[in-house]
């Protein structure tokens, strides 16, 4: 049933400044890049990917960045939150050598997809990109799994100096890899599948999201793709026919914004 | 799926005759917080409070769908006359094939049902929305009215083309651990299943009175249901909720089970069906 199903917090990690991971008890089966609508009560309702994913257990990571999420981040350990899903579609993950691309809080959805690579002995690269090196987060848990971690921040203060996409390039470039699986700012996102011509390719998509089970339109992108059902991940081949990636998003009403 | 021109492309080639627009006001509005969709046992209870772009931005939308052809009709709702009467001339102006005057959302105050449940302004929205359009005019009325029957003669004796029965019925969801409601309006309407009786009744009731076409909506999943409310007295049906039950390619297998009930009752002519269980 797709109504809200009310869980205790069971632990609360901060990961980085404005950065924190809840996990509740949620049994059920999951795929790295599925999402949950996460209910604030009183407040809102928000998507919001999976960041830990274990029989019985499961775990979201989020950023402080607007209403529903400073609330969220202000609750504690047992209070309640509703939880429904799991929705969408989640990452495929199959090649020879998958490059891995998180930006900002984007990393957090990814983290479950590497581990599940490692787990099938898929060696993996993961480009870690944040503004700066107080944004970073999940570097030890990504390295433990066993995957190559590249941090790249904007400003110089860790690992590359530059955009995740300029490092990312220079891995590509050099023909180890079959697939590129990314989550983060859209443009970004955008960037790499110009990058990745020739390759296998997945991005996870974010919108505003109302229904969450594909009936309200309002996430929808392309020529009626709703990125809560039939995304949030596509493939290179269907983004290249969604004139809109990397271009605008809509608000609550359905307007364009540009990103 | 109704709100951008992409969606209803979509919608279009997987079977449906017409789409019906999300409805749009004259100022965009973000609607209510969520949650604002729930599914429930037997139903889909939704509370988004009207959400949409605004009708000048909703000129691109229709423009884009009218290149592929696809039949729009345009719902508009409006707190008074002269807002319908600008939306509605609006969406003329931008190609729609028809207008459908939301008069019956459950859960938007001063719009919808607030304006639907008073049979004298139906009467003056609808006609004076037709003087000033050359488009045919459904009205939409609501089910939770005790005089459905009035409110539909009423939107004909303000010369509407057609009447829309059902929009969603009126109700909550209440969760036991937070003691709360579930929608962030508390109070929204039903959809899906569990309303399909209730359509059918209104539809039967209304067209055995008014002597303009009735258009049947509400928990319609099957082309069994499609029938039921082309018996009832339907000329035509929306599906919405469906969509959840049976995938967007819900408006094909409709139409295929349709097609397939009749020809195993000799039937070839769905005309022939409309209001058949009236005495």
């Amino acid at each position: 049933m797709n109504c809200p199903k009310i869980v205790k917090i069971i632990k609360i990690k901060a990961e980085a400044p404005e950065i924190k991971t809840f996990t509740f008890q949620y049994p059920g089966k999951m795929i790295a890049g599925q999402f949950f609508m996460i209910w604030i009560p009183g407040v809102d309702e928000i998507p919001m990917g999976v960041s830990y994913i274990d029989r019985d257990v499961k775990g979201i990571t989020f950023r402080r960045v607007g209403d529903a999420t400073k609330a969220l981040y202000n609750l504690k350990q047992g209070d309640k939150i509703g939880v429904r899903g799991p929705y969408g579609n989640g990452f495929q993950i199959k090649g020879k050598r998958i490059l891995f691309v998180g930006g900002g809080t984007g990393i957090a959805m990814l983290a479950p997809a590497v581990e599940k690579a490692m787990s099938k002995n898929i060696p993996s690269d993961v480009i870690l990109g944040v503004k700066n090196k107080d944004e970073l987060f999940f570097e030890k848990r990504l390295k433990k799994c066993g995957s190559k971690v590249h941090v790249s921040t904007d400003d110089g203060s860790k690992g590359y100096n530059g955009f995740a996409t300029d490092l990312a390039m220079a891995l590509i470039i050099t023909g180890k890899f079959t697939s590129v699986l990314t989550c983060g700012p859209e443009i970004m996102m955008k960037k790499l599948l110009d990058l990745s011509d020739n390759i296998s390719f997945q991005a996870s998509l974010e919108r505003y999201m109302k229904c969450g089970i594909g009936i309200c339109g309002q996430c929808c992108v392309g020529k009626g793709l709703r990125v809560c059902k039939d995304g949030p991940v596509f493939d290179g081949k269907t983004l290249k026919k969604v004139e809109e990636f990397g271009v605008y998003k809509r608000d609550a009403s359905g307007r364009k914004i540009r990103f | 799926m109704d709100e951008d021109a992409g969606s209803m492309e979509r919608i279009f080639k997987s079977g449906a005759g017409a789409i019906v627009t999300k409805s749009i006001g004259l100022k965009p509005r973000d609607g209510y917080p969520n949650p604002t969709v729930v599914e429930l046992e037997y139903g889909i209870l939704n509370a988004m409070g009207l959400p949409n772009p605004g009708i000048k931005e909703f000129k691109d939308e229709i423009k884009h769908l009218k290149k592929s052809n696809v039949p729009v009709i345009g719902s508009i709702f409006g707190s008074n006359t002269d807002e319908f009467v600008e939306l509605g001339k609006k969406m003329q102006s931008y190609g729609t094939d028809a207008l459908e005057l939301n008069m019956s959302c459950p859960h938007a105050k001063g719009y919808g049902l607030e304006i639907g449940s008073d049979p004298t302004l139906v009467r003056e929205i609808t006609s004076k929305v037709k003087e000033s359009t050359k488009i045919p005019v459904f009205v939409k009325i609501s089910p939770n009215l005790t005089n459905i029957v009035e409110i539909a003669k009423s939107a004909e004796k303000g010369n509407a083309d057609a009447i829309v029965a059902i929009n969603t019925v009126k109700a909550m969801k209440i969760d036991l651990e937070l003691k709360m409601p579930v929608l962030s309006n508390k109070i929204g309407g039903y959809s899906g299943k569990a309303i399909k009786p209730i359509g059918v009744r209104c539809v039967y009731d209304i067209s055995k009175n008014v002597n303009i076409p009735v258009i049947g909506v509400g928990g319609i999943t099957t082309g069994e249901d499609a029938l039921e409310y082309i018996m009832a007295g339907a000329s035509a049906v929306q599906i919405g909720s469906g969509v959840y039950y049976r995938g967007v390619d819900i408006f094909k297998k409709v139409c295929n089970e349709m097609e397939s009930w009749m020809k195993n009752h000799g039937y070839n002519n769905l005309p022939e069906l409309i209001g058949v269980s009236h005495i």
